[in-house]
């Protein structure tokens, strides 16, 4: 998918993760700010490159605020965050590239 | 050397320190030894009064200088003032190397952190700190070693001399011109003094510092003017309001309420929950919630309380008020039911010395039936860790955790499995502060661990009807959720130890270094 304008999902809660995304300069450049970033920094990353690939963006500036979000948070806040920048409210592809 | 609980402490630490290492709770038990003294300046004469004009006076008149230990306690708790007082004026005096071995360090006293940057203040000797101390210990500004120790601990390392105070600085509530203190009254009204004590009887200068000067006699006096050398009067000693707060509403937090009960059902289900019995528990919503349920239970039952230890808050003080307790011992006030029940007579103030010491004739501590506790983390060995954030930094105190963990009949913790992200119940924890053999009950949201080690409870508890799980079981529910969380890159430079009650040593804490993704 293509980053197209920006978009933000989620909140600054305990346990969520605040995601904003923009238009890339051609690769994704990722920046990474949590609460729990010593124990699981590597695996946020992990989480969230998945997430972009499943959803075929590879040209994408993405900011994570993280406040000790679970995978499953974090996840649903990039997808969250990519689907508002393509200003797709509806007909999300459940199981497809929205999948566990 | 590896010590007790499995930490690999470095020979340059033994060395350094002359400790060794920890080798098992009851490693001193019956070490007979000399107690220190103080060096007394005698006042023979009847001139009246010991009043002295400001800090800086009473820092001349104690022949402040460089490498000096100062002593300071933590009744005034986020509300204190004496520190950051005391250590302005050290400071702009140009005095070096200082140590100070206070009873407990909090965010209040984040300003003397550029005292520490610069070199004023080079070791520090707490229970534990917060804020932006941990901060600047953790990240190595502290040139010396940051000791922490447990309140049983500290007295016992003033005691023996391990720890030499020249000036104690005791923030006093109300006093009068001849030293004698009272932890009750005046503007900061904190109910005890019992952490200055054991300040009051070995330090060589003792210093008392009050915004309320009473007539003499301040009787009865906490601390006496026996032991006191000089009064100071400033405008304030603390704030009020983050001395004693108003009574914690109890908790709604179902998760708690539902760890409380698991709690008060595991008590009543021992043979130690008997007419007579003795309990302590810790300020965390989870054990206030608990000790209400457990009065609930006491009254259905008719069962009375002997006596109740604390660290003490309002659902401890309705025990007294309610009548389901001989008495409460009381070191510490957490809230203003607690302050307002000192004046009850069978409310009794005791020193930390009394309370929970190793290195006396034997502590409050060791008559205990049940303490319930907290912890940021215990791992699969039941090995407790209250002082070192699980990212690292040194954020918490051990406070009397593994003294009364030590003494008690029944160790009860009780530990949301998850606090946000993080694990509660862990493989190793970051930094061990209580060992493991201490603990006999882990109390989470998701199911309650009994230490194998305690054969009996799990005997007894067979028909009890509660969630039991292994620790390991606790422990994969945690991280199926979490995640198993990678271990911390510190540094290896040790900025820290944590020193066991009885002076061993427990675990090192290691400099924190900036996180860096794995490529």
């Amino acid at each position: 998918m293509e980053i197209t304008r920006p978009a933000i999902a989620g909140t600054l809660e305990s346990s969520d993760a605040q995601v904003t995304v923009e238009p890339g300069n051609g690769k994704i450049d990722f920046t990474l700010e949590s609460s729990v970033i010593n124990q699981y920094g590597n695996q946020i990353k992990k989480v969230i490159m998945d997430t972009l690939k499943n959803l075929e963006v590879d040209n994408v500036k993405i900011t994570v605020i993280d406040k000790g979000a679970l995978d499953c948070t974090i996840k649903a806040r990039v997808e969250g965050a990519v689907y508002r920048s393509n200003v797709q409210t509806e007909n999300i592809p459940w199981g497809g590239a929205v999948r566990s | 050397m590896i010590n007790a609980v499995g930490r690999d402490i470095p020979e340059e630490i033994i060395e350094m320190t002359g400790k060794e290492v920890f080798q098992g709770v009851h490693y001193r038990d019956g070490y007979t030894y000399k107690k220190d003294g103080p060096n007394t300046k005698c006042v023979i004469n009847n001139q009246g009064s010991k009043l002295v004009e400001n800090i800086h006076e009473v820092l001349v008149k104690c022949g402040i200088k460089d490498g000096m230990t100062l002593g300071f306690h933590h009744h005034f708790r986020e509300g204190d003032y004496i520190v950051n007082m005391v250590m302005k004026e050290v400071h702009d005096m140009g005095i070096k190397d200082i140590t100070i071995c206070a009873s407990s360090l909090g965010k209040a006293h984040d300003p003397i952190v550029p005292y520490i940057e610069d070199g004023t203040i080079t070791n520090i000797q707490s229970s534990g700190v917060r804020g932006k101390i941990g901060d600047a210990i953790s990240h190595g500004k502290l040139k010396g070693l940051a000791i922490m120790r447990s309140h049983g601990g500290r007295v016992r390392a003033i005691e023996s001399g391990e720890t030499r105070i020249d000036i104690a600085f005791i923030g006093t509530p109300t006093c009068d011109d001849y030293g004698n203190c009272r932890g009750i009254g005046g503007k900061s009204n904190c109910g005890v003094l019992s952490y200055a004590m054991v300040d009051g009887n070995y330090a060589d200068k003792v210093v008392a510092i009050t915004d309320t000067l009473v007539p003499f006699p301040n009787f009865p006096a906490h601390i006496s003017m026996t032991n006191v050398d000089y009064v100071v009067e400033v405008d304030a000693i603390g704030d009020p309001n983050k001395i004693a707060t108003g009574a914690a509403k109890p908790t709604t937090d179902m998760r708690k309420l539902m760890m409380a009960d698991y709690c008060t059902e595991f008590v009543v289900n021992t043979p130690y929950f008997k007419d007579g019995f003795s309990y302590q528990t810790g300020v965390g919503g989870a054990s206030i919630a608990s000790t209400i349920s457990l009065a609930k239970i006491m009254k259905e039952r008719n069962v009375r309380m002997r006596f109740g230890v604390g660290g003490l808050t309002k659902p401890m003080c309705d025990l007294l008020i309610n009548d389901q307790v001989d008495c409460l011992l009381d070191t510490q006030d957490f809230d203003l039911a607690a302050v307002e029940s000192v004046k009850n007579l069978k409310h009794f103030r005791i020193s930390a010395g009394e309370y929970a010491d190793p290195f006396n004739k034997g502590a409050v501590v060791n008559k205990l039936d049940f303490v319930i506790l907290a912890a940021l983390e215990v791992d699969v060995h039941f090995n407790c860790n209250v002082v070192v954030g699980s990212d690292g930094m040194i954020t918490g105190a051990q406070g009397g955790h593994p003294d009364t963990a030590a003494g008690a009949k029944c160790t009860i913790v009780i530990a949301p499995l998850l606090q946000g992200r993080i694990p509660a119940i862990c493989t190793d924890v970051t930094t061990v502060t209580t060992p493991g053999e201490s603990i006999d009950v882990v109390i989470t949201d998701y199911g309650i661990a009994i230490n194998p080690a305690r054969q009996d409870l799990i005997e007894c508890m067979k028909d009890v009807n509660l969630p039991f799980k292994t620790i390991e079981e606790l422990r994969d529910i945690a991280y199926s959720m979490s995640g198993e969380p990678e271990k911390v890159q510190f540094g290896d430079r040790v900025v820290g130890i944590i020193e066991s009650r009885d002076g061993t040593i427990m675990d090192v804490v290691r400099e924190v270094k900036d996180f860096t993704f794995a490529e």
